[in-house]
């Protein structure tokens, strides 16, 4: 196999095309700077290669390999009546000028390659340049759709595999959008991806699982993708109320279904399952500053997530007007989106020009409120109660696209004494991806959780090291990686349990927790430093 | 023999066309752009337009609470301070990708010298046309020495630039290798044309009378024939033809990006409008979600007959229990 991956080789062989090795790896800072322990990026099983379309060192989708001329001929017809679809102003008005500015202006001149930290820490392996599935994508469009003459704009062969492994790296971007940012004429390679994952699934019924059965139609149909319904929600939140308030001393009662309540506080269900302390520490918070808030109980109004957002504009405006209806019939006057950033961006920023009349009910991120209750002084906090080293990671969703960058910084300040924030370099609007992004948090299947951590999360995981360079190391050193969005989160607690970095002191949470871990009225110890 | 175009009027007729192109092209390309329908937010932070204090960390109008409430602030200096020089010097390629940035910059600068130039000739024709005291002596002297220095700085920039865009086009494997051959051949066009330009200049034009002339008979549409004989005559004409030919081929070319980056920075990047509640934009969208979608995967099965509202509101994990 060579693994040189190219523009030619694309379409050709069966197999994988490439594979990253070890050695084509920069070693970690310190304490992880020994590469050579690191173990290689776990092997696919031989039945799944047998199986399915191969792209690289993983699966994501099980695109089965046609068995015949007639179903290669499908999977090729299909994509190509999806990208006629892409072009059309009324199967797709929902992103047609920013999909024709990122087709018509690309110069090919790889500014976007040193942005991408997939492809910076695959070893810079073409396969993962983010320009390479565009230039895929636009040789297709302007051959086959357009017509356009190749010596205009290159060549490329059509066939079932160049298809099936155009979808299958289309889940190979986290859809930060930090190349977007990089080019100078504006063309952004994640949309491109995202485009190429709506022709997949709104017209080839192709997409992960975990976005789609078990993530946006498992929502719709239970209310979560976590299978949680609204009775198991009602138990669910009566353990947490117990515990938070068991741990702070403060009784907690999150408050459910309030009509006309100000706020509908709608959190990312994941959290109630994984970081009760989370959703928890919202209740005492809101509770204590007097807030007049409420949660729903009916589906899907407590779960926040929109996983179209990742996949498909069809199911995120489902979901969204799902979300609008609720707030909607609450009659609250706006929605506060708790720490979960893709959910920001969907319902705050993308939902904006779907969302009208009444069913346009203002919407806001969790960080501002905070940020408020901090100013207001109506809740008392002992800095010295988070007297260890924190570092904050940027959701992508939060921050790059939503330039919200101030407030989560203003809350910190206001709980932390002085010189023990240590900034990450880059960040704000500059930030790397926690490698989570585009729902890889979620995605189990086959080898998938191994690559991620040795492509998407290394970046992140590199950065959170050089942060924190002149702590001291060791179980008993506690350090804090504040990362407020569940889906990062899910990424942090898995990255670090691959390199057992609890055993480092590292340990991560979310930005709320360490607001009631200051509160003067709460008992200490709401960071308990346990691993979850 | 009066009525047929001679050889003499050809490069003036080639002029005239490759500027109707030339206009034609970029305004039919920018009416597509703006015609396009209105798209889902999809901006991209820092927002130039955001007040200067959030410009500075990239933050947005979503930083402060309830928002929606306030006025919108929004600065038009704040989008000038980031697009001119950008337009000019081409922060962003410095920024990211500062090798590629020594190259291209020399380039467009050029181009933009090269247009400062022409532009110049055109006016001093124009002017002499209307008031032809207006740039005797001094003035026409000036003038003409202006477009003589800028004219042959922006061809030489413009061609070191092309030929360091060329040289590391070919040279670098990641570049070639996504490279069609357009991509080579536009660059190869513009040191040609350029090349030709520089030539006449040095050879049989030094102090820019040939190209004043020929600019105030263009304007004048006095098409007389290029003075003197042989390569006096002929290097004149061929870099008029090849210009004229290459002004009209950059706008229908992917180099047409002048036009589409507006788009992408104030209708994609820099488009953070929120759409209020009773706002200007609940119609357009009300519109845009009435249009049909012909969408065929199971859950969707829009088959050209559902619209966007009737999909939104549908719900299959449901539907599929039944």
């Amino acid at each position: 196999m060579n693994r040189r991956v190219n523009l030619k080789t694309f379409s050709q062989g069966d197999g994988p095309l490439t594979h990253v090795l070890p050695e084509d790896q920069l070693p970690l800072p310190p304490p992880f700077d020994k590469i050579e322990e690191e173990p290689p990026i776990a092997p696919l099983a031989d039945d799944a290669l047998e199986k399915f379309v191969a792209l690289d060192d993983t699966i994501t989708l099980n695109i089965p390999k046609p068995k015949n001329a007639a179903e290669e001929a499908k999977l090729i017809n299909a994509f190509l009546s999806g990208l006629r679809k892409l072009f059309s102003a009324a199967d797709n008005w929902t992103f047609l000028q920013p999909l024709l500015i990122s087709m018509e202006h690309c110069a090919r001149c790889q500014t976007c390659s040193e942005s991408c930290p997939i492809f910076v820490e695959s070893g810079e392996n073409e396969l993962y340049r983010p320009n390479f599935r565009s230039e895929v994508l636009r040789r297709i469009y302007y051959k086959y759709i357009k017509k356009a003459s190749t010596w205009t704009h290159g060549d490329i062969e059509l066939n079932w595999r160049t298809v099936a492994r155009l979808i299958e790296l289309s889940y190979r971007c986290n859809l930060c959008r930090r190349c977007a940012q990089t080019c100078p004429m504006g063309v952004d390679n994640g949309l491109l991806a995202r485009e190429i994952r709506k022709i997949a699934s709104q017209e080839m019924g192709i997409r992960l699982k975990e976005l789609h059965e078990d993530g946006s139609m498992l929502q719709m149909k239970v209310g979560s993708s976590t299978g949680m319904n609204s009775l198991v929600l009602k138990d669910n939140m009566e353990f947490v109320d117990e515990d938070t308030s068991e741990k702070t001393g403060i009784e907690v009662v999150t408050p459910f279904d309030k009509k006309g309540a100000d706020i509908l506080l709608m959190h990312n269900a994941g959290e109630i399952m994984a970081w009760p302390e989370n959703v928890g520490a919202f209740s005492l918070l809101f509770n204590q500053a007097g807030l007049n808030w409420t949660m729903s109980s009916e589906a899907p109004g407590y779960d926040n997530i929109n996983y179209g957002v990742f996949y498909d504009d069809v199911q995120f405006a489902r979901v969204a007007l799902q979300h609008a209806q609720i707030a909607k019939k609450l009659g609250v006057k706006k929605i506060v989106l708790g720490e979960c950033g893709h959910a920001h961006k969907a319902l705050t920023v993308i939902a904006d020009r779907v969302l009208t009349g009444d069913m346009n009910i203002p919407r806001e991120s969790a960080l501002t409120v905070m940020r408020d209750i901090a100013r207001s002084g109506k809740i008392k906090f002992d800095k010295s109660r988070n007297d260890f080293p924190v570092t904050l990671h940027d959701p992508c969703n939060v921050v790059r696209l939503m330039g919200i960058v101030t407030p989560q910084r203003e809350v910190l300040n206001a709980i932390m004494p002085e010189g023990r924030f240590r900034e990450m370099a880059p960040h704000g609007v500059k930030n790397y991806c926690c490698g989570g992004g585009s729902g890889f948090a979620i995605v189990g299947g086959h080898n998938f959780p191994s690559w991620r951590h040795h492509l998407t999360g290394r970046r992140k995981f590199r950065q959170i090291l050089e942060a924190f360079a002149d702590e001291e190391w060791g179980p008993e050193h506690h350090k804090y990686v504040c990362a407020p969005c569940s889906n990062c989160k899910g990424q942090m607690r898995d990255i670090m349990n691959f390199y057992k970095a609890n055993e480092q002191g590292l340990y991560y949470g979310g930005l709320v927790e360490l607001m009631v871990n200051a509160m003067v009225d709460a008992n200490p110890g709401y960071v308990d430093w346990e691993w979850h | 023999m009066d009525e047929v175009t001679t050889v003499a009027e050809l490069p003036y007729l080639l002029a005239y066309v490759a500027l109707a192109v030339f206009v034609i092209a970029v305004i039919a390309r920018a009416v597509m752009w703006a015609r396009l329908p209105m798209h889902v937010r999809w901006e991209l932070y820092p927002v130039a337009h955001e007040p200067p204090e959030k410009v500075e960390h990239g933050g947005s109008f979503m930083e402060d609470s309830e928002w929606w409430k306030k006025p919108r602030e929004t600065s038009a200096t704040g989008e000038l301070k980031v697009m001119i020089p950008e337009i000019l010097f081409l922060v962003a390629v410095k920024e990211h990708n500062p090798t590629l940035w020594t190259r291209t910059f020399p380039f467009h600068f050029g181009l933009y010298l090269t247009i400062g130039a022409t532009a110049l000739a055109l006016l001093a024709g124009v002017i002499s046309a209307v008031a032809p005291s207006a740039l005797a002596g001094g003035a026409g002297e000036l003038v003409r020495w202006l477009v003589l220095v800028i004219g042959v700085a922006g061809f030489v920039l413009a061609i070191i630039g092309a030929l360091g865009l060329l040289h590391r086009r070919l040279s670098v494997r990641s570049l070639r290798s996504y490279s069609a051959p357009a991509d080579f051949f536009n660059l190869v066009f513009f040191v040609v044309a350029f090349g030709c330009g520089l030539l006449t200049f040095f050879l049989v034009d030094p102090d820019a009378s040939k190209a004043m002339a020929f600019a105030s008979n263009l304007v004048s549409f006095e098409l007389v024939a290029v003075p003197g004989n042989g390569m006096e005559a002929l290097l004149p004409t061929a870099s008029v033809v090849l210009l004229s030919l290459l002004v009209a081929y950059v706008p229908l070319t992917h180099m047409s990006h002048f036009v589409g980056k507006y788009f992408a920075y104030h209708a994609i990047r820099w488009n953070d409008e929120p759409n209020l509640a009773g706002g200007p934009q609940e119609a357009k969208i009300q519109a845009l979600l009435s249009q049909k979608v012909s969408w065929s995967a199971d859950h969707i099965k829009g088959e050209g007959k559902k619209t966007w509202v009737d999909v939104a509101l549908e719900n299959p994990a449901v539907e599929e229990d039944k």
